[in-house]
This record gives C-alpha cells, sequence and structure tokens, in this order.
C-alpha cells in the first residue's frame, strides 16, 4: 500500500518503474475479466501493489465464505506501475475486477468517475468523511472503497534529542511540539543552536506536510481553476518552510540515495511521520536504535498517502466484485490488513478494536503505534481539495523547493520560475 | 580504349563485311525465350526485392502504421482513456516549441551525448588497438572489455547514482579526503551530465571496442610487416595504418552511437529518485521529456508532437551525417573510379552506338558511325 509521498519512487521502485514500460509494450495483465462460469464458478481478480496486507490466508477465508468464488491477486511492484496500467486499460478491456489506486492518482481517475461501479449506498458511513469526500465526484457517486490512511505523526531521534538536551520520552517530545509550525521550527532552532546538526530531512518533505493541511491549495473546488499561483497560504508555507530549510534542513530530497542513508546516520533529527513511513524507517535503517514516534503534529492533524480498491464498471463480474471490494475494507478484515503489513485503517470501527489501539511497534522503543496512530487520524480536520492538476502543479513546487535547497536558485527566482511553470499547465 | 560495344559490332570498313544477303550465315533472329529462361530471368530480377521484402512489410504494418498514427495525434487533444480526441491544429507543436524547458532538453541532450559519444570512440579505439597486439590471454581481456555490456542498463544507473550522490557519494567522499570540494552532481548542469555520460561510456566502451576490434583484424598483417621493416614506430603504424583502414567502421560506430545518444533515456530516468530530470532540468532529455509529457501527464497529443519533433531532429542529424560520410567514403557503393550518373551516361552512349551501327550495317554503307564510336569509349 501504500504509498508514499507523491511520486514516491524509492530508486528500487524507479527500477521497476523503467520495467514496466516493458510490461505495457507486453501487454501484461492477462487479468481475468474472462471468468470462467461453469457451474456458476467466478474467478474473480485483485489487482494491487507494493503490499495491501491481502495474504492468501485473508483471501482464503473469503472463498470458504463463498465456494462459488475464486479470488486471484495481482501485484504489481510499484503505486507507478499499477497506474501506468491502470490508465491504458480503464474504459477498455483487460483491467481486474478490483483494481487498486492511490490517493496521488485519485484526481486522476475521478476524471473518469462514470467508467467505475458506484459503491452501493449504505457502506459509506463505515469510513471517515473525508476519505469518503475524496473519492465522491460531482454527481455524488462514490466509487471508491478506502482502504487505508496516512495520519501523520512526527519521527524523531531520542539519542540525537539527547545529546542537544531536549527531552526524550515521546509524551515530553509531543509536549515539546504541541502547536503551530511555527513552534516546530522555533524547537528546530534551539537543536541547530545546540548541536549544528539539521532538525528536519528536507523542505520539500515538511512542505507536504504542511500543505496537505490546506483545504484548496492549487485549484478552486466549485470551477476547478488553478489558483495555486495567487494563493497565498501556499505563498505562505512556500517561505516558511525555507526560511527554516537554510539552517534548519539537511537538504536531503526524499527517497535520494543521501536520503536513505541520512535515516542512519543521524543526518536529521526529526522527520514527518505517516504510518506507512515507519515501514521505510525501520527497513533502511536497521540497527539505529534512537528512533521513536511522538503523538503530535504541527498544526493539528494532516493526512499523507492511503488507497482506494476501485471496480471498473465494464467487468464481467461487477456485482461479484463489489461484494469482495466490500468485504476486504470491511473493518475486520482491514485491521488484519494492518497486521500484516501495517496499513493503517481508514473504517471509524477499527478504532476501537483491541487489535489495532494495542499494537505496539518493536522497533520504535515499542510505541504504541496503534493508539498513537489512531489518535492521529482522528485529529486530521481537513481533507484537502486536489483536482485534475494536482499532481503536476505539487511536482512542480516539490522542484521549486529543491532548487532553492540545492542553491540552483534563490527564493524569489525559483517561486517565479514555479509560477511560470504553472502557468503552462492546462 | 574500345568499350565491347564496339567490339560487337565489326568495323564497318571493315572489306569483310557480309553482305545484305547473305545466306550462307543464319541471320541472327530474335532468340526464342524459353519459359524457364524466362522464369531464370525474373528470378535474377525480382527476388532480391522478394527476400528483403518480409522486412518492409513487418515495418509497414508495425511501424508505419504507429508513426503515421502518432503524426495524427499529434494534431489533437487526446484523451487515451476515451480514446477520443478534439483535432486543434498544429497547437501542440507551438505548445511544445515554445516551453523552455524543451530547449533545454535539446541542450541537455546534445552535451550528454558528445560527452558520451567522443571520448568513448577515443577510447574504444585505443583499447582496441591493444588487444589487437600479440598479448596473453586475448579472449578474456576481449571478454573482459564486454562485461560491461552484459549488465542491464538500470543496474548500472542505480551503482553509479550510488556512486554520485551529493553527500554520501563514493566520490565526494573520496573528493573530500583528498582535500577537494565536493561536485554537485544533481544540482550543477554540467556535472550531471559529466556523471550521465560516464555511466554510457562505462556500457558502451567495451561494444564499440569490439566492433573496432574485428575491423582491425581484418587489416592485412603485411602492411604492418612492411611498415616495420621501413622502420615505421608502433605510433607511426597506428595513425598511417589503422585509422586510416578504420575509416568505414568508425562511420557505422559514430552512426549508431549518435542515434542511440539522441535517444538516451534509461541512463537519466534512473538518475535521481524522481527520473524528472531534476529539479531545474539540469539532465532533461528529450525523451525523458516525452515519457514525462505522456505517462507523467497523460498528454499524449503533446508527448507525439514532441515525438514528431524528435524523429524529425534525428532525420536531420541522419541527413548531415550521411553527407559527411559520403564526404568521407568516397568509394562506398560506386563501381570503378565513375560516378553513377556518369556510369549510366556511358552505358548509354554505348547503346545508341551499337544501335546505330548495326542499323547502318544493315544499309551497307559509309563509314560516319565509326566516328563517334570512339568518341562515346572514351
Amino acid at each position: 500500500m501504500t504509498v508514499k509521498l507523491s511520486r514516491r519512487t524509492t530508486v528500487i521502485a524507479a527500477a521497476a518503474g523503467a520495467a514496466s514500460i516493458a510490461l505495457i509494450a507486453a501487454g501484461c495483465a492477462p487479468a481475468s475479466d474472462s471468468g470462467s462460469d461453469d457451474g456458476g464458478k467466478v474467478e474473480l481478480t485483485v489487482a494491487t501493489f507494493n503490499d495491501f496486507g491481502y495474504t492468501d490466508e485473508l483471501l482464503q477465508e473469503y472463498m470458504d465464505e463463498n465456494p462459488n468464488v475464486t479470488v486471484v491477486q495481482n501485484k504489481a511492484a510499484t503505486s507507478n506501475d499499477a497506474r501506468a496500467n491502470y490508465f491504458q486499460k480503464l474504459g477498455k478491456k483487460g483491467l481486474a475486477d478490483v483494481e487498486a489506486i492511490e490517493v496521488d492518482w485519485l484526481p486522476e481517475v475521478m476524471q473518469y468517475s462514470d467508467l467505475l461501479a458506484e459503491v452501493p449506498s449504505g457502506t459509506a458511513d463505515r469510513w471517515l468523511d473525508w476519505k469518503v469526500d475524496a473519492a465522491t465526484d460531482a454527481d455524488g457517486r462514490l466509487i471508491g472503497y478506502g482502504t487505508d490512511i496516512g495520519p501523520e505523526g512526527v519521527c524523531y531521534r531520542s539519542d540525537l534529542f539527547a545529546a542537544a538536551g531536549l527531552p526524550t520520552d515521546r509524551e515530553s517530545v509531543a509536549a515539546l511540539l504541541e502547536g503551530d509550525w511555527a513552534k516546530y521550527f522555533e524547537v528546530g532552532a534551539q537543536y541547530t543552536a545546540a548541536t549544528g546538526k539539521a532538525w528536519f530531512d528536507s523542505a520539500g518533505g515538511t512542505y507536504q506536510g504542511m500543505v496537505n493541511q490546506v483545504e484548496a491549495a492549487y485549484e478552486d473546488p466549485d470551477s476547478g481553476d488553478i489558483i495555486a499561483t495567487d494563493n497565498a497560504e501556499v505563498e505562505d508555507i512556500y517561505n516558511q518552510v525555507l526560511d527554516a530549510s537554510a539552517a534548519q534542513s539537511a537538504h536531503l530530497g526524499q527517497w535520494s540515495d543521501d536520503w536513505f542513508a541520512g535515516l542512519s546516520n543521524g543526518a536529521y533529527a526529526t522527520m514527518l511521520c505517516p504510518g506507512w513511513m515507519l515501514g521505510v524507517i525501520s527497513g533502511n535503517a536497521e540497527g539505529v536504535t534512537g528512533w521513536d514516534v511522538a503523538n503530535v503534529f504541527p498544526n493539528g492533524g494532516g493526512n499523507w498517502g492511503g488507497s482506494y480498491l476501485t471496480v471498473p464498471a465494464n467487468g464481467a463480474h461487477v456485482e461479484e466484485a463489489q461484494k469482495l471490494a466490500d468485504w476486504l475494507t470491511a473493518p475486520e478484515q482491514q485491521i488484519k490488513a494492518f497486521v500484516n503489513a501495517g496499513t493503517f485503517p481508514s473504517q471509524n470501527d477499527a478504532y476501537t478494536d483491541e487489535a489495532l489501539t494495542g499494537f505496539v511497534n518493536e522497533y520504535f522503543n515499542n510505541a504504541p503505534v496503534g493508539e498513537i496512530f489512531t489518535d492521529r487520524a482522528k485529529a486530521v480536520s481537513v481533507a484537502p481539495f486536489k483536482g485534475e492538476f494536482y499532481f503536476q502543479i505539487n511536482d512542480a513546487m516539490q522542484k521549486a523547493l529543491t532548487r532553492v535547497e540545492d542553491g540552483t536558485q534563490d527564493k524569489q527566482a525559483s517561486w517565479d520560475q514555479w509560477v511560470s511553470e504553472v502557468e503552462a499547465i492546462g | 580504349m574500345t568499350t565491347t560495344a564496339t567490339n560487337a559490332t565489326a568495323p564497318p570498313s571493315s572489306p569483310s563485311r557480309p553482305d545484305p544477303a547473305r545466306p550462307d550465315r543464319p541471320r541472327r533472329e530474335p532468340r526464342r525465350i524459353a519459359f524457364g529462361h524466362r522464369l531464370s530471368r525474373w528470378d535474377l530480377k525480382l527476388s532480391p526485392y522478394l527476400y528483403v521484402s518480409p522486412f518492409f512489410i513487418l515495418f509497414i504494418v508495425v511501424g508505419l502504421f504507429p508513426i503515421a498514427y502518432t503524426a495524427v495525434i499529434s494534431f489533437m487533444d487526446w484523451d487515451l482513456v476515451r480514446n477520443s480526441g478534439e483535432f486543434i491544429g498544429f497547437e501542440q507543436y507551438v505548445y511544445v516549441l515554445t516551453q523552455p524547458k524543451f530547449w533545454i532538453a535539446l541542450r541537455n541532450t546534445f552535451s550528454i551525448f558528445l560527452l558520451s559519444s567522443v571520448p568513448q570512440l577515443i577510447l574504444a579505439i585505443f583499447i582496441a588497438a591493444m588487444l589487437d597486439q600479440n598479448i596473453r590471454a586475448k579472449t578474456f581481456w576481449r571478454m573482459g572489455v564486454l562485461l560491461p555490456y552484459v549488465m542491464a542498463p538500470v543496474a548500472v544507473a542505480l551503482i553509479f547514482s550510488n556512486m554520485f550522490g551529493d553527500k554520501y557519494g563514493l566520490v565526494n567522499t573520496t573528493l573530500a579526503d583528498l582535500g577537494i570540494p565536493p561536485i554537485m552532481w544533481h544540482s550543477d548542469a554540467f556535472a550531471s551530465h559529466v556523471a550521465i555520460a560516464t555511466m554510457v561510456n562505462f556500457r558502451w566502451t567495451g561494444y564499440n571496442t569490439l566492433i573496432l576490434l574485428a575491423a582491425m583484424q581484418a587489416i592485412p598483417r603485411d602492411y604492418y610487416e612492411a611498415a616495420a621493416i621501413d622502420g615505421a614506430s608502433k605510433l607511426r603504424q597506428f595513425f598511417a595504418i589503422t585509422v586510416p583502414s578504420l575509416r568505414p567502421t568508425l562511420i557505422f560506430v559514430i552512426i549508431t552511437s549518435t542515434i542511440g545518444g539522441l535517444q538516451i533515456f534509461d541512463e537519466p530516468r534512473m538518475y535521481d529518485q524522481y527520473g524528472t530530470g531534476g529539479a531545474d532540468s539540469q539532465w532533461l532529455t528529450i525523451t525523458l521529456y516525452l515519457y514525462d509529457i505522456g505517462w507523467g501527464q497523460w498528454n499524449f497529443g503533446r508527448a507525439a508532437a514532441l515525438a514528431w519533433i524528435l524523429f524529425l531532429i534525428i532525420l536531420a542529424i541522419g541527413i548531415i551525417n550521411l553527407l559527411v560520410t559520403q564526404r568521407v567514403v568516397r568509394d562506398e557503393g560506386a563501381r570503378g573510379s565513375l560516378g553513377r550518373r556518369e556510369q549510366r551516361a556511358a552505358a548509354r552512349a554505348a547503346r545508341r552506338d551499337l544501335r546505330r551501327a548495326t542499323s547502318s550495317g544493315t544499309l551497307a554503307d559509309a563509314p560516319a558511325p565509326t566516328t563517334d564510336t570512339p568518341e562515346a569509349a572514351r
């Protein structure tokens, strides 16, 4: 699942991404829209990417409950592969009966919501409101079954905090950072003054956390017009993060080789941390004991990433596929997926379940991550509007931030170039 | 000199010219051509075309059609998912050509191409010359140079982009140890081109070396022996014998690496984590830009227009290549010292002669035709 930053591609993922071209050329995904109907037997395919936590055991459970159904899962390596495949085949033949999509490309999917089967009414209150809103089109059709979300906390290195004379246990750190972004950068200034080291990883990653709290950053939700360049909020965030970045950023672009190295060598002390980021950290910084996660996020809550399941309307077994998608995204199954792969549920009922709230992460000094991220999910109050051009505008913005961070341009020149790039979009 | 045509006609002035009524010698009648004969004539004329046709038929079906379809799409605002578009004329072309990014991409492409092709070919000739010597374990060394070529470009790029990391990369760490300030491989445009060209060179030098080596081995050893006896040094031998003999092969290698260079994609795409050519388009190449428009923004109309522009650029470079090639290797494809047109003119003149000579022969007349026979022959 999951997801990572908009177009996150880890280096390896990018490698697979290049391979995806070949895959497309080869006309992959033999997906069975031609399920064998003999004797009422139905074969359903589920296409996912990365790891949704849908293990063979989980799918077997469904098959046991529905003896006439066989479920086959196709896993794409990365979300980028899945995206390319999805848009090549949408509205034509060849998609699986149930197709997973990621929030990063949800706005693009929403343009073709008429090609997808609607989620039958009655289940919509299963999910968080904003999760439902994002997948509901202008005609009020809900086309995505929410799987997981990416509520954000703050990951920090307790050993580095100790060296700087800051509190180290996660409750005190949460109290220390409680407040708005100015507070976060203020503590950062203290840290840099004490150690001379960087406070956060990159302007890009931090900006991502900040802009995800803006209701309509780049496009007008009503008209769809691009408002990014005139939006004072965006400009303010841009200035705020770059002013702090000069002294406090490690200038390591997320997902770059240097950034991965920085995870383990202590190049930065804190990082904004959606639930799925925990796996990235523990996987790439093995043997580092200092990482911990605090139940706090500047300026309230924030969400980064998450996925949905969709059912293409022209599939061979739309009804059966809807039943399967419904089952897979029910709270009970989503909690199992969380335990399997750490994908944080988007279902209201899951948050009161002991299996989730009691979940503890050993790597992060036994942090009660189930409880922490449940709190973080509840703190999310804004569902940012992401329209047709969100991806492109945000991409250009990330580059603008990078240009300032790597010293290619100054703040103003980089902003001006971004403005002209955004004006060329459309 | 006399041509064959003049030989065929008996000199008209000769006294033993056959009489118009010469019953003793059977008159040369048009030969009856048997069907089998005709078949073998067709065989001679048509079969080569037949034998080369599979490629062209295949090309028309799978090559020409997509090219034409791309041209159609390039005039449209195309929606891939709904498979429909709206005709908007040259707008996409205008858009692409007015994008500063396009010109930056063009600059980067040529810069990376020059940085990779030139050192690569020089190095390849040098290594090939070394391998052409009488060294121990020849096969080992020859296989060795091809080894990088066997590696997948993506793997090469992964390793190299790790080495060229800005902060913790191997190259910069080494530079720091030597007291040299680090090079910003991902923010300085020229540095990024050098890094990418390094990957290309690593992979392709060995490949070109082997091609050049094969050509070197075809050079007769006698030349070197003679030169050695004349007292020419190894260096002199290399420049006076090896390099001139390599010309046609060099041209092949240059053309293939030009095409490859203009289409460079894997290495720049794998150079950073996003694969979009850098924050300031430092290493954005044309194909990378094309990919980003097509598969990043799903704007196939625009991508198709860019594809056509790239096609025209390669075509232009190809023509320049061709002109240079013709200049450098004159006798390529020609027969003898005459040009094609001159050859055709000579053949025409010879035929006309022959006709005139035979017809005048039947009229049993003056030596007039003889006068122009030698002329045509000249």
